[in-house]
């Protein structure tokens, strides 16, 4: 019962909802970048929408199915393909033992999640299997996936499918998901200091549009766009920021602090991206562009309830598919 | 208790909010956000996720998502404030929890603290005064961030108090004790790093095996002593590996 990574992808790592309840002590919350993939892959294999999945990016990993699986991708199109064969996202799969999975290229979006059914076994530090790179704790040994490692599953195999010469079997469903995602226009409330930036700064923030640089990782998006300025210098003092957390730095440019984010910072902060745009941010890749514009925190909290509760009517759709489904 | 006028609220985006008790680097003005931090810790507000104590202010992360099923006649923010402000109400902020004392040894041999002879140099002052200002008083733990389990401490003495190095290393040796400014603090894993390197305590600062993976609470009381490179490497070799 595993998938065994054949060949190593460029950081694959086991993620959940993230680790809460410790950012006191420094620890970060980590998680999915992208939560709504993550939660979908989930969804579609009939798991809790919190079971721990593989976080993927490109180049992705080459794995082997060990069994025969029940298996979901969402999130970025890596072109995925079994045995050579495209197989399609947004699908339950049933995956014939032995097949092997590649990722051709990068159509589109950064990160690809991978959940199977009934999920992986992996390890668990300070309530959540999120992989802690810094600590080297929780997911699978707390470290990225490396060549011929074996991920194990907790349930058995579907032996019981009927693959005839099939390596792979999609489910003939699939969520419409575009809901859940933006386009290139990222929406926030202030921050504690947007009011500092002069009025020139004001305007460029909201009508420019920003380039995402390579230097961008799980941590945070750094962004290059024409200079931002504050109209008087304010003597800051540390404290907690967050995930969406838009921190002006010294040289005039902006950083968007993502899941592996510093709990505590001490440069300005101009706005927060809201919660239910953090998903769509997370697939945006380096060179591409975004632009902010603003929102209202009562909009912020129902544009996230909206989301969380369409998620919630996705599974139900889902668990009633799967059922139906097997039964017959 | 503090009255309405001594701190303000405000939104840390749409799952959080910001307390904050003052407007300065103060002991009093931490020690309210500790006291207040242990005071919401033990109320178990319903949909809290994360509660963060800083220099000044104290950081309430919240569950929006979960909270909005029950909440409909207000925002959700505006609950959270509700709630603080009952617990800020009754919240005895002059009795302060009696804080930990903490001894950390630290061995100063120059071989492990490659910035001691420029910041004594810097400030005119021996080697060995350096290390009487450094282990001369105790420090708060201010607040932890940066790293999991980084305590910033603080405040050293004028004497040695020393800006930043102009440009980070690329790699700090886990344990290593350095100064930034008023601050002084323990790298608890190897990772980038500006501050200058005085020191380097053999003991583990961090341990994930614990269920309190970090030595050092905010607020906690903590004061250095000197010992030799034969007693750092005796220590050590009792000690987990920093990472």
């Amino acid at each position: 019962m595993s998938l065994l990574i054949h060949k190593q992808g460029l950081l694959d790592t086991i993620q959940d909802t993230g680790r809460y309840g410790y950012q006191h002590l420094g620890i970060n919350t980590g998680g999915a970048m992208d939560t709504i993939a993550m939660k979908i892959s989930n969804a579609l294999v009939g798991n809790s929408l919190e079971e721990p999945v593989l976080e993927m990016h490109f180049p992705a990993a080459e794995i082997v199915f060990e069994e025969a699986v029940l298996m979901a991708l969402c999130g970025a199109d890596f072109t995925a393909e079994i045995n050579g064969e495209a197989l399609p996202v947004l699908h339950p799969v049933m995956i014939q033992k032995g097949s092997v999975l590649k990722f051709k290229k990068n159509v589109t979006g950064a990160r690809v999640y991978l959940a199977v059914s009934g999920g992986y076994i992996s390890s668990e530090w300070l309530n959540s299997n999120s992989t802690n790179l810094t600590v080297k704790a929780g997911g699978f040994e707390g470290r990225p996936l490396q060549k011929n490692d074996r991920l194990l599953l907790t349930r058995n195999a579907f032996d019981t499918f009927l693959f005839k010469d099939a390596s792979f079997i999609p489910l003939p469903w699939s969520p419409n998901f575009s809901g859940f995602y933006t386009n290139h226009t990222f929406q926030f409330i202030p921050g504690a200091e947007y009011h500092y930036l002069n009025s020139v700064s004001a305007k460029r923030f909201e009508n420019n549009y920003f380039t995402i640089l390579l230097q961008s990782n799980r941590m945070g998006y750094r962004l290059k766009g024409e200079n931002l300025e504050l109209q008087n210098h304010k003597e800051m003092i540390s404290s907690a920021v967050t995930k969406g957390t838009i921190q002006l730095l010294p040289d005039g440019q902006l950083i968007i602090l993502l899941a592996d984010h510093q709990t505590t910072g001490g440069y300005p902060r101009i706005g927060h991206v809201i919660s239910s745009h953090i998903a769509s941010l997370a697939q945006m890749r380096a060179g591409e562009k975004i632009d902010f514009r603003q929102t209202t925190l009562p909009d912020a909290e129902e544009q996230l309830f909206k989301q969380q509760r369409d998620l919630q009517l996705l599974q139900n759709a889902c668990t009633f598919r799967l059922q139906s489904y097997f039964k017959n | 208790m503090p009255n309405s006028a001594s701190y303000h609220m405000y939104p840390c985006g749409d799952h959080a909010v910001t307390i904050e008790l003052g407007n300065k680097v103060n002991a009093a003005i931490n020690q309210k956000v500790i006291s207040l931090f242990s005071y919401l810790k033990d109320q178990s507000i319903h949909g809290v996720k994360d509660i963060i104590p800083a220099y000044h202010t104290l950081t309430i992360v919240y569950d929006t998502a979960l909270l909005r099923k029950k909440i409909t006649t207000t925002t959700v923010y505006e609950w959270v404030c509700r709630q603080i402000q009952k617990a800020i109400e009754n919240c005895k902020m002059a009795i302060a929890k009696t804080p930990a004392l903490v001894r950390i040894p630290v061995c100063y041999d120059l071989s492990l603290a490659p910035d001691l002879k420029t910041l004594a140099a810097a400030h005119q002052i021996g080697i060995d005064e350096v290390i009487q200002w450094h282990t001369g008083k105790s420090y708060r733990v201010y607040m932890i961030g940066f790293l999991p389990g980084f305590a910033y401490m603080g405040s050293v003495h004028e004497k040695i108090s020393t800006p930043r190095k102009a440009s980070p290393r690329t790699l700090v040796p886990g344990g290593s004790v350095g100064i930034a400014g008023e601050q002084t603090g323990i790298y608890p894993f190897d990772s980038p790093g500006g501050w200058q390197l005085i020191g380097q305590t053999p003991i583990a600062i961090f341990n994930i095996h614990k269920t309190q993976p970090c030595l050092l609470q905010p607020g906690d009381e903590v004061t250095f002593y000197p010992i030799s490179l034969t007693e750092f490497q005796k220590m050590k070799d009792h000690e987990p590996a920093h990472s």
